[in-house]
Formats: structure tokens, sequence, C-alpha cells
């Protein structure tokens, strides 16, 4: 019998996540280059409508994993019911977007299974018969392809982006749908989720912005963000910050991008002193053009910048301001 | 309250990378730091104890290198610190770490164990979870506040796209924090001096050999990433830079 690979898509706020489609169509190639049947799994209480959707794509079969116990989210009992469904289903690959609700609950999943999970990993290869899966070290420095030296059930999670959510095939008809009704007993969910909110209305919707200069680390100090800003005013765009500056509260924290700020895709993403670590490429990596200024010739920005220019941002900025506008005025 | 917070030494942020002679690691004659989150999980520990009282302690596994994080912490305020001291706990998966932090510490009672939400340098953002599952505690990750209360405590989960969550969780438990939870301070004169004196238990890896395992993954081979993008690089003057970057803006970007 060929192998099982089980993709589990993520439901969240009566929602699919997005990105489910990456870790599916991820799981479909996968499948393909190894022979093995694709199955995929959605986990809560009253998932029928997921199910449904997802069986609408190139899967064998779709696995509604139900029980009340399952809403609100919790990881102990995500962990609970998707131990008992895999148990039973002993696939070997086991494939989940690496999403924050995933993060919190595949690590007690894998443990409590013996197991080990390869997490945010962002592709694959297939060598003779061996699968290695990437993932970025060193906040993207460098890349290692790790290996599972363990039994299965195998973990994996992709990070947001790594495969393309549009590429996934849909089926030649519709999958079978089975219902598994697992049991959580009481004691076992030990957290008390309350309703997730958020802080305020956003006052900034950087997603639509056409032009974006960020700044991060490289910025130093707080004063300097002027520099930006006026940059900034002379292009037209809007301003933003990596993480660490709207920690320091340089600028508020409707201005971050990255994955527990915004994500954009402007026209135009102009970086100033951003390293690039994962989380916030994440949040900026499909704007169509990369500018990054950066004194470090070897920070991972670069590695998804169009132009690049290795030297200090405040050597180089205050003249560019003054060409911009130079340009605008049409001189 | 009791708080033990695990932190880790990972490369300094800007520290140039090379790769080992077989290509599964980095060369270790860098410069180290403390992996950002856990200096943040310290800090809220620290404060924690201000409020309530108790004790924080302090653990990490590497090489004697890895002993400045906890002289550091030490120097901030925690009680003490706990040090697995062996080169070989660098290449230990998150399973086994947590494993060897689990059996470190049997001996102990703590109310809440904090790790920061990941590291630097492997990116796992896995060892908390694993620890907690392993001590059958209930978890919670990303944490942005923390509020002690007669049941337990209610803690503020960060989540994607600028959304939050309150949970209400018991004690003990084991708690991933995320970098920006608090202001960082500052080690005083006297607290260096005072860190000198404090209490310091070597682990050492025979000390935890029987909790551990073989790793159940490897790296097979680390690699400098290869570009996906054909990116150009812009040389020259800093005004000449400014001129060549306003050309591209105007006749490729199309945003002039």
């Amino acid at each position: 019998m060929p192998d099982t690979i089980l993709v589990v898509v993520e439901q969240r706020e009566g929602k699919l996540n997005r990105v489910s489609w990456e870790t599916l169509a991820a799981g479909q190639a996968l499948a393909a280059e190894t022979g093995s049947t694709l199955e995929a799994a959605v986990a809560g209480n009253g998932v029928a409508n997921f199910a449904n959707e997802v069986a609408a794509k190139k899967v064998a079969k779709v696995h509604a994993v139900e029980s009340p116990k399952l809403e609100p989210y919790t990881p102990d009992a995500f962990s609970a019911a998707l131990k008992q469904f895999i148990e039973s289903k002993q696939p070997k690959l086991v494939l989940m977007p690496h999403t924050y609700q995933v993060r919190d609950f595949i690590p007690k999943l894998a443990t409590a299974m013996g197991r080990t999970a390869i997490s945010d990993c962002i592709g694959y290869k297939k060598e003779g018969d061996k699968l290695l899966f990437t993932r970025q070290m060193f906040q993207g420095k460098l890349a290692a392809d790790v290996s599972f030296a363990s039994d299965s059930p195998w973990f994996v999670t992709f990070q947001n982006g790594a495969f393309r959510g549009d590429k996934v095939e849909a089926g030649t008809g519709v999958a079978p749908i089975e219902t598994v009704n697992v049991q959580i007993g009481d004691g076992v969910i030990r957290n008390k989720p309350q309703e997730v909110f958020k802080e305020a209305k956003q006052a900034v919707d950087l997603t639509q912005a056409e032009i974006i200069v960020s700044v991060g680390r490289g910025i130093k100090e707080q004063k300097n963000i002027e520099l930006a800003k006026q940059l900034a005013e002379a292009l037209g765009g809007e301003l933003a910050a990596s993480r660490p500056i709207c920690d320091s509260g340089w600028l508020p924290m409707d201005r971050q991008i990255g994955s527990s700020g915004q994500t954009v895709a402007p026209k135009l993403y102009l970086a100033l002193g951003i390293s690039g670590a994962i989380q916030h490429i994440v949040g900026m990596k499909g704007a169509k053009t990369i500018i990054a200024i950066n004194k470090d010739s070897e920070a991972p920005i670069f590695e998804i910048a169009d132009y690049a220019v290795v030297g200090n941002l405040f050597d180089i900025v205050p003249p560019l301001i003054e060409e911009v506008k130079k340009a605008k005025a049409g001189t | 309250m009791k708080i033990l917070v695990c932190m880790k030494q990972v490369p300094q942020k800007d520290a140039p990378l090379k790769l080992n002679e077989s290509g599964t690691w980095i060369r270790e004659d860098v410069s180290y730091e403390v992996n950002e989150p856990d200096a943040f999980a310290l800090e809220e520990a620290l404060r924690q104890k201000e409020k309530h009282g108790g004790e924080v302690v302090v653990i990490t596994s590497g090489p004697a290198r890895a002993q400045q994080v906890l002289r550091e912490a030490l120097a901030k305020g925690a009680d003490r610190a706990i040090h697995l001291e062996d080169n070989a706990f660098v290449g230990l998966d998150a399973l086994n770490t947590a494993r060897a932090f689990a059996s470190a510490i049997k001996d102990e009672t703590f109310d809440l164990i904090f790790t920061g939400l990941q590291s630097d340098d492997y990116g796992y953002a896995q060892t908390g979870v694993v620890l907690a599952e392993l001590l059958g505690w209930p978890h919670a990750t990303i944490i942005m506040q923390i509020e002690k209360n007669d049941a337990g405590i209610r803690v503020k989960r960060e989540l994607e796209a600028g959304y939050f969550q309150f949970v209400d969780m018991p004690l003990p438990a084991v708690l991933t924090i995320q970098s920006g939870i608090n202001k960082l301070r500052y080690a005083t004169l006297i607290g260096i001096k005072q860190a000198k004196n404090k209490p310091l238990r070597k682990v050492s890896m025979a000390d935890v050999q029987s909790a551990v395992s073989e790793n159940l993954q490897k790296i097979e081979r680390m690699y400098v990433p290869q570009k996906t993008k054909n990116t150009e690089f812009l040389e020259g003057s800093a005004g000449e830079v400014a001129k060549k970057l306003v050309d591209k803006l105007r006749n490729e970007v199309r945003v002039l």
C-alpha cells in the first residue's frame, strides 16, 4: 500500500486560513513525486463546510475531525484530537501551515506521540528515497536541509508563502468525506481562552499603499525616523517599520510589517536598515520591487531585493531625498 | 512565584557567519549574545518577582561561553543559575534540549517556566512547548502580558495580523514570551558585583544522558541560500547612488 501524506488545513473563526491552500499544494506535489496517497483533515466543531471546500481539490479523502471541545481553539484539545486521529490513521507525513495556531500545538502533538516536527520549512527535496526539508537558519542568513532520523509519522510545517496556494489542483470529482468523532476527556483542556480581539482600529491601512518606506534597527535612534519620514513624503508613500522599531515605541504598532503586523504587496518597498528577519520578510516579500539599503552586505534582505545598496543609510538617504524632489519637480 | 527562565546564547545579529568544514553548522569563532526574546522573558520574570515575590532562576545549555548569558541575567537580578555545560548541547534538537532541561530541574518546583518565543539560530519555536508537554503542564505561546490571579494567571496571546486573545490558565505553566512585552533593564554596577557571588549550578551531559536520545531530526547540510532574485547592487558615492536609485525609480519601478 502506498504511504499516506496527510495535510491538516487550518480553520479559524469560521474561515479556512488561506495559507492552508499553500500546504495542500505542497502536499499534492510531494504525493506526486513520492507516489503517495494524499489525504486532508480539518479539525474543529462543525467543520463539514470546510471539509467540502477541501474535497473539491485533488485529494483522495478528507477527514472532518469533530468534537464540541475543539471550539474555541486550545492546544490541549487540538493536540489530543489530532493525536487520536493520526495514531489510528498512521500517515507517513503530516503537513501543516506554520501559523501561530499550528506552532502553538504541533510541538506538543509531536512530543505526545514521541515524534518530532521540522518546523517553518520553505521547501523540500527528494534525493533518492530520502526526503529533505529546507528551513532557514540564523534568521535567513543560512539554509539547512533537514531529514527525519526517527519513525513516522513525520511532522512538517511550511512557512507562509513557501508554496503557491493558487497552484492547488482541483479534483476530477468530489473526494469522499469521512467524519471522525474524537473523544476528549474531562480535564484535558486546561486553558480557558477568551474572545479574540483587535487592540485598536488600525489607523493606517498599509495594504493599500503603493509605496512604502520601511525602517529597521539600522535607523538607530528615534529622532532619525524623521529622515525616513521625509523620504516617504518625497516619494508620496507611507512610512512603516519592522517589529523592533514598534516594540521600542518609535512608531505605532499599526505601522508594523511582518507576521505579527500587516502583510503588504506594494509597487515599491524601500527598506532602510532592515536586516530581513524571517518574520519581517513574510510580510513584504510580495512587493513588486524591493530596494534595500543596509550596511551589512550579508543582510538577508538582500536575498530578496531587486536593487541593493550596501552602505550607510545616513549617507545615502539625504541626497536621495533631494534627487527624488528634483525628479518630482521635473528638473 | 518561582520562575525558571530558559535562555540561549546565539551569534550576534550582524556577526558574519561561516560554515564549518562538514557544512553542517557554523564555525563557532563568532561573537555571541543573548537570544533577544529570551532577554524579554528574563525581564518579565524579574517584573513578576518584583510584584509577587519569589525567585527567578535562569537556565541555559551550551559550552563554557554560554555562561556569559547567565552572568548577565544574574547581574540584572536573577537569583541563581543552572548551566548545562557541554558543547554537545549545541547540536541537540528541540525535543532533546527540552528533555535535558526537564532532567536538570527534576528536583525543583517552579510555578512558571518562561522561554523566548523562538531562537535566532535554529528558529524552531518548539522547545518551550515541548518542555510543557514533557512536564505535563499547560502552555501558552507568544505572550504579551501576564497577570496573576487567584486561580492562576491570565495571559495575553498575540495572534496573527494584529489580533490578540486573553487566556486564563492554571499554574504551573510554560509561557513563550514575545519580544517587546516590556522594556529591558540594564544591569547595574552593584548588580554585576553581586552576580559574582550568586549560585551557579553546573550540570554535565553525563548527568542528563539518560533523559536524552539520538536526535529525531538531522541537519544533513547547511549552506548560503541560493538567491531567487537577480539583485542589482548599486555602487558609488552616496550622491551617485542616490542618482542611480532615482533613475531606477523613474525608469524601472516607474513610481516617479
